[in-house]
């Protein structure tokens, strides 16, 4: 009797593991459309970036033409649309940044060769942690430093009336220790996967340790550190808070690192700060500037990680 | 006779240059090492020398004052705090919604590659692009011009996404495939695996992802210049509709005060800055050290 109660399917449980199943299933149909709406965020937030700023400045664009904007050497929109040319700032950014980059590509590239090439093991644990503190220190602090640490030895070394208080010195080498460890990182990540046999084999012939550095690791190496220093670049030309609080607010195209000069990052946050109304014409041209600022940024990161990609060197 | 000797003395000198060379440069790369240490401690010890004097209990229990030796920062701390724990609310769900889904959702397809690119790039794209972003989208147009704290830590939101998406996704990427095979062997569905067995597994290199981009939300100031604006504050944000300024836009105004007195409680802020994140960092190399023992593959 029982046994043919049991041959029979339970209809019940059949029943149930099926509604679990259907359950189951629109349970993950659902979460995959919402996580997908969540990786969706990203595309509008780059599509939002550009259409904000391309809207924005069109009506700046509409008044001052863009070969106007990008050639001319008079930044004072504030007196006159005619006094649009932004090459006071980008000459601003750019001499803030190439100090910079001398700095943090002397002492990242020379602390990536120490670690990768000369450092033991143990040592190389310690300094690299510290040395990534350095990057994760909030800008502002950095900006105190330089102002009130690295301008008064400045102003000893070369006499009060030569460095002015606001100088793009101070915030260029204080920024080029920021970004030290990004390049010190990446390079010394591109330096460790080369092979150890390329360097044994340089020993054998009988080379320095400083020549197994330069002429067999750093060759081969140097995507990784080209790239290091473009997005190193990038980084410095679009930080904001060292450069507002210790290179000024005076747009002024020198070669001067000891004059006062304005970037393009602390023009937009000196306006938008509120000291312009809103829908002004002096309001529009931070938008300008800031997609000016965006696509030299973009541009940068897609040369540096295009070059990690195209030059990579692949060994066995 | 001679001419193997003069071969040889070159040789030798040419040597002896190599062997000199060598020496120099190592002493160039200990240099730069040092340099970047001494940068770091040379900064510490300016700050705590000007700070130190001006940090007391009174300090970071009273409000800002144009008095400096009774000014305090509990105004920026609380709306350091409510950023710190809006923009973590937003940024969690998002963030590691984003790295499941491409990690273990996504076919190779070309929108998904898109996507991937696209975060990559919205990680180089300066701060103060955002604080525009935040202004034009967040203020002004969701809030209607209320520069409130939630409007503050959207900004963060979008700013901070890219880390903690390619942190979530390397700690993904680090859960073995046999784990996730035994639970597809098991008959769970794709995400069964997610919820029960990869999540758990990735909890905590996803953790100090997070903490880490949190530390970055505190410690930037230029988006909340841009949206904040305000520059005194004697009160603590109530409401996420509520208007606010953080610790780091603090220090800025304080160190653009004509009274170089300020300079002096604007060292002390950043002690309590420098201190809050150093805090956050141990707690992320706490739970990656404590949690993360890598199984044998």
């Amino acid at each position: 009797m029982s046994t043919t109660t049991n041959l029979e399917p339970n209809q019940d449980l059949i029943e149930r593991v099926a509604r679990r199943r259907r359950r189951q299933k629109t349970e993950q149909k659902a979460v995959t459309v919402l996580l997908f709406l969540a990786a969706l965020i990203s595309i509008f937030t780059t599509v939002g970036v550009v259409i904000l700023l391309v809207s924005q400045s069109a009506g700046f664009f509409a008044e001052v033409s863009i070969w106007k904007f990008l050639t001319g050497t008079e930044w004072a929109p504030h007196l006159s649309p005619e006094k649009s040319g932004v090459l006071e700032l980008v000459g601003g950014t750019l001499l803030v940044a190439v100090v910079a980059g001398i700095v943090a590509l002397t002492l990242g590239l020379g602390a990536a060769i120490f670690l990768s090439e000369y450092a033991p093991e143990k040592l190389r644990r310690i300094l690299k942690p510290i040395l990534e503190v350095l990057a994760g220190i909030p800008t502002v602090v950095y900006g105190y430093f330089a102002l009130t640490f690295v301008t008064p030895i400045f102003q000893t070394l070369f006499g009060a009336e030569q460095v002015s208080i606001f100088n793009a010195l101070s915030a260029g080498i204080v920024m080029g220790l920021m970004i030290m460890p990004m390049v010190s990182t990446l390079s010394e990540d591109a330096m460790v996967a080369v092979p150890r046999s390329l360097r044994d084999a340089a020993y054998a012939l009988g080379a320095t340790r400083f020549e197994v550095a330069t002429k067999v690791v750093m060759p081969a190496a140097l995507s990784g550190i080209v790239a290091s220093f473009i997005l190193a670049m990038s980084r410095a030309i679009g930080e904001t808070m060292i450069v507002k609080i210790a290179a000024g607010a005076q747009p002024n195209l020198t070669l001067n690192p000891l004059e006062s000069i304005q970037t393009m990052t602390a023009y937009i946050v000196q306006i938008s700060g509120g000291e312009a109304a809103q829908g002004s014409f002096e309001y529009k041209t931070i938008f300008a500037v800031g997609l000016l600022l965006f696509t030299m940024t973009l541009l940068m990161n897609i040369i540096g990680r295009w070059v990690i990609s195209r030059f990579r060197q692949e060994y066995e | 006779m001679n001419k193997p000797n003069m071969l040889n003395r070159s040789r030798n000198t040419w040597h002896t240059i190599r062997v000199w060379r060598d020496r120099l440069f190592v002493v160039g790369f200990v240099m730069s090492v040092a340099i970047g240490i001494l940068g770091l401690a040379a900064l510490l010890i300016d700050i705590l020398a000007d700070g130190l004097p001006y940090l007391n209990w009174n300090f970071i229990s009273s409000y800002s004052s144009y008095e400096p030796t009774e000014a305090g920062i509990l105004g920026p701390l609380g709306g350091t705090l409510w950023i710190a724990g809006l923009t973590a609310l937003f940024t969690i769900p998002l963030g590691v919604g984003t790295a499941i889904y491409l990690e273990e959702f996504a076919t190779k397809n070309r929108l998904n590659r898109l996507i991937e690119l696209n975060i990559a790039n919205l990680a180089g794209v300066p701060s103060v692009i955002y604080g525009l972003l935040g202004l034009a989208m967040f203020v002004q147009f969701l809030f209607g011009g209320s520069r409130n704290v939630t409007a503050g830590a959207l900004t963060m939101t979008l700013l901070v996404l890219p880390i903690v998406v390619i942190a979530s996704q390397e700690a993904i990427k680090a859960v073995p495939a046999s784990y996730r095979d035994a639970a597809y062997a098991m008959g769970a569905n794709r995400w069964q695996v997610v919820k029960s067995v990869v999540l758990p597994q990735a909890m905590p290199g996803m953790m100090s992802g997070i903490i880490l981009a949190l530390s970055r939300a505190i410690g930037e100031s230029a988006p909340i210049l841009i949206i904040s604006s305000l520059v005194v504050v004697t009160f603590v944000p109530t409401t996420p509709d509520s208007s606010f300024t953080v610790l780091p836009l603090q220090i800025f105004t304080w160190i653009g005060h004509q009274n170089p007195e300020f300079r002096g409680i604007a060292a002390a802020a950043i002690i309590v800055l420098l201190g809050l994140l150093l805090t956050m960092n141990g707690i992320a190399i706490w739970i990656r050290n404590k949690y993360q023992v890598r199984p044998e593959q």
